[in-house]
């Protein structure tokens, strides 16, 4: 094997995560019933209010793993822990996730409002009582004004912004996005990140960030998983010690973050060179 | 500041001189779509009469659509009971494929290996003309009525079927995931997700099943002759054609395609009731 090295991250090597653990993965592996190993050997703790993304390129396993996490898929080998919290139960597979899929993946015969309200409504939650919670929801993602309307009559970047609000209404603990705006244009995009991180930063909870974009990985994570393929795997691991808020702080322009960019681009160099010698 | 403004980014039309310009080009548009077929339809009526009047055509080989018509008013009275009873049979037909269609293709979406067994029968019931079946039907059946009810239920039950299997598989794989993820009980997941994915294609069917019980019902009447004591709009073709009586023909006719086009016009209404305000289909685009 020619995996690199994975202390290229600028960071101290024995960083530990500064808050309580979440989610561990223990040498997960998934196995398709067609025979391809989608995931080999994860292991992976995931922290409390970290922001984790996972980066690499197609056939990675990054959503493969996002899909395990949240309980989509089972893994054929290993083992993922939920680690309880403030004496709460481990999370079963309904309400204490959030997932967003990159596409919005909203019932387009419903008003903005029952999309929102659809996992309260499963869990039960009849529409009067579920209103505040929603309403709460759409003010998060900006589209109080849009509560009674359609899908369609949206832009993309307003129907993310729906399919954000309707991962948060539940307050989850965990928050999955599978390249949620990679089909966006580029200042759609850029708003929806930093509209994003607003809304982690005051509402503390955690998100597992699947892209394959360099740039929007290290400005938005503070831990970056970086992946290859054939089999899946992790190969690396960086921490981006950079403060929040980035966008004030001139965090895009700085030597500093074409420092991380270059080193993330190194590792991913890495993934791609040992996938040319594997075969 | 990193916490942005997070208003949106459109707000809706306001009223202005654009939008009731546009106002007037669909009223416009509206009232197009109703004159133009009309004044069509007339012109080629006036073509007709004037084609029989002029040409001196007798009535036993074309009648004028004037005479068509003083033919209905005068024969109401005997058409009338004809009308009502291919009403009837056409709707029970109709409603016993929408039944019969939509449980067999629930069945179907539930169990593939209902579907692997039972689609062949569908198929070959749909695919064997109905004209070559009736009369062993109204052998089997005592009662002519039941008879030419089943002739009609076996046309019409196919596209509700298929189109509804195909309907209800066609929820989205991402929202089918939401659903599991969120824990949804089969009952919600049907309700609230494959029942709403599936009309579209259900309607679709549904238009097509409305004629074919029309024509299906027209066609078993047919075979079966003009043998029993209630007679729809059939028989009363078949028996005026007997007795030569044209203009007679031409007005069970002209209320067979009434009949169709009513039939027509009720599920178009209702697709667009059903699907106006979300589904491609019925969504008018702005040019």
């Amino acid at each position: 094997m020619t995996t690199p090295a994975p202390d290229t991250a600028m960071s101290t090597a024995n960083a530990v995560p500064p808050s309580a653990p979440l989610v561990t993965l223990d040498r997960v592996s998934k196995r398709f019933a067609n025979g391809t190993l989608a995931l080999q050997d994860m292991s992976l703790t995931i922290g409390t209010h970290d922001f984790v993304s996972f980066l690499g390129p197609s056939g990675c396993g990054k959503s493969t793993a996002l899909r395990l996490i949240a309980g989509l898929a089972s893994a054929t080998a290993g083992t993922l822990t939920w680690h309880p919290q403030r004496g709460a139960q481990a999370p079963k597979t309904d309400r204490d996730l959030g997932f967003v899929f990159q596409e919005p993946t909203l019932m387009p015969w419903s008003t903005v409002f029952d999309n929102v309200w659809l996992p309260l409504r499963l869990a039960g939650i009849a529409r009067d009582a579920a209103d505040a919670t929603v309403r709460e929801a759409l003010a998060m993602v900006g589209l109080s004004k849009f509560a009674t309307v359609y899908p369609r009559e949206l832009s993309g970047g307003m129907k993310m912004r729906v399919s954000i609000a309707r991962a948060l209404v539940t307050h989850p603990r965990l928050l999955l996005m599978d390249e949620p705006f990679a089909a966006l244009d580029e200042m759609t995009r850029s708003k929806l990140n930093n509209d994003l991180l607003a809304i982690w930063r005051e509402h503390r909870f955690t998100v597992v960030f699947v892209t394959h974009s360099v740039y929007e990985s290290v400005y938005l994570s503070d831990r970056i998983v970086v992946m290859a393929p054939r089999p899946g795997r992790v190969i690396a691991e960086l921490r981006i010690d950079e403060p929040y808020p980035r966008l004030s702080s001139g965090f895009q322009v700085s030597t500093r973050y074409n420092e991380y960019v270059k080193q993330v681009q190194q590792a991913l160099h890495g993934t791609m060179d040992g996938v040319a010698v594997d075969h | 500041m990193d916490t942005p403004a997070l208003a949106a980014t459109a707000a809706p039309a306001e009223p202005n001189p654009a939008a009731e310009r546009l106002a007037r080009a669909q009223q416009r548009e509206s009232v197009g779509r109703i004159a133009l077929p009309v004044v069509i339809i007339s012109l080629l009526l006036l073509g007709w009469e004037a084609l029989v009047r002029v040409n001196e055509i007798p009535h036993y080989i074309l009648p004028a659509p004037s005479l068509v018509l003083k033919t209905l008013f005068k024969n109401w009275g005997s058409l009338a009971p004809s009308l009502w009873f291919t009403v009837e049979l056409t709707l029970m037909a109709l409603g016993a494929a929408v039944v019969g269609g939509v449980l067999i293709a629930m069945a179907f979406a539930l169990s593939k290996w209902v579907e692997i067994a039972l689609f062949p029968i569908a198929v070959v019931l749909q695919v064997t003309p109905i004209v070559a079946i009736a009369p062993l039907i109204l052998i089997y059946v005592d009662s002519t009525t039941s008879a030419l009810l089943i002739c009609a239920w076996i046309v019409a039950f196919f596209p509700i079927l298929s189109n509804t299997v195909i309907g209800l598989k066609s929820a989205d794989s991402n929202l089918r995931d939401l659903y599991q993820l969120y824990g949804a009980t089969p009952w919600q997941r049907f309700r609230l997700l494959l029942v709403p994915s599936a009309l579209p294609y259900f309607l679709g069917g549904l238009k097509i099943a409305g004629g074919l019980s029309l024509i299906g019902a027209v066609v078993a009447e047919f075979t079966a002759g003009a043998a029993g004591r209630e007679t729809g709009l059939a028989s009363r073709i078949l028996e005026s054609s007997f007795r030569t009586e044209i203009p007679m023909m031409f007005a069970a006719l002209l209320l067979v395609s009434l009949l169709g086009i009513v039939i027509f016009i009720v599920f178009a209404a209702l697709a667009k009731l059903l699907l106006g305000h979300w589904h491609e289909s019925e969504l008018r685009r702005e040019v």
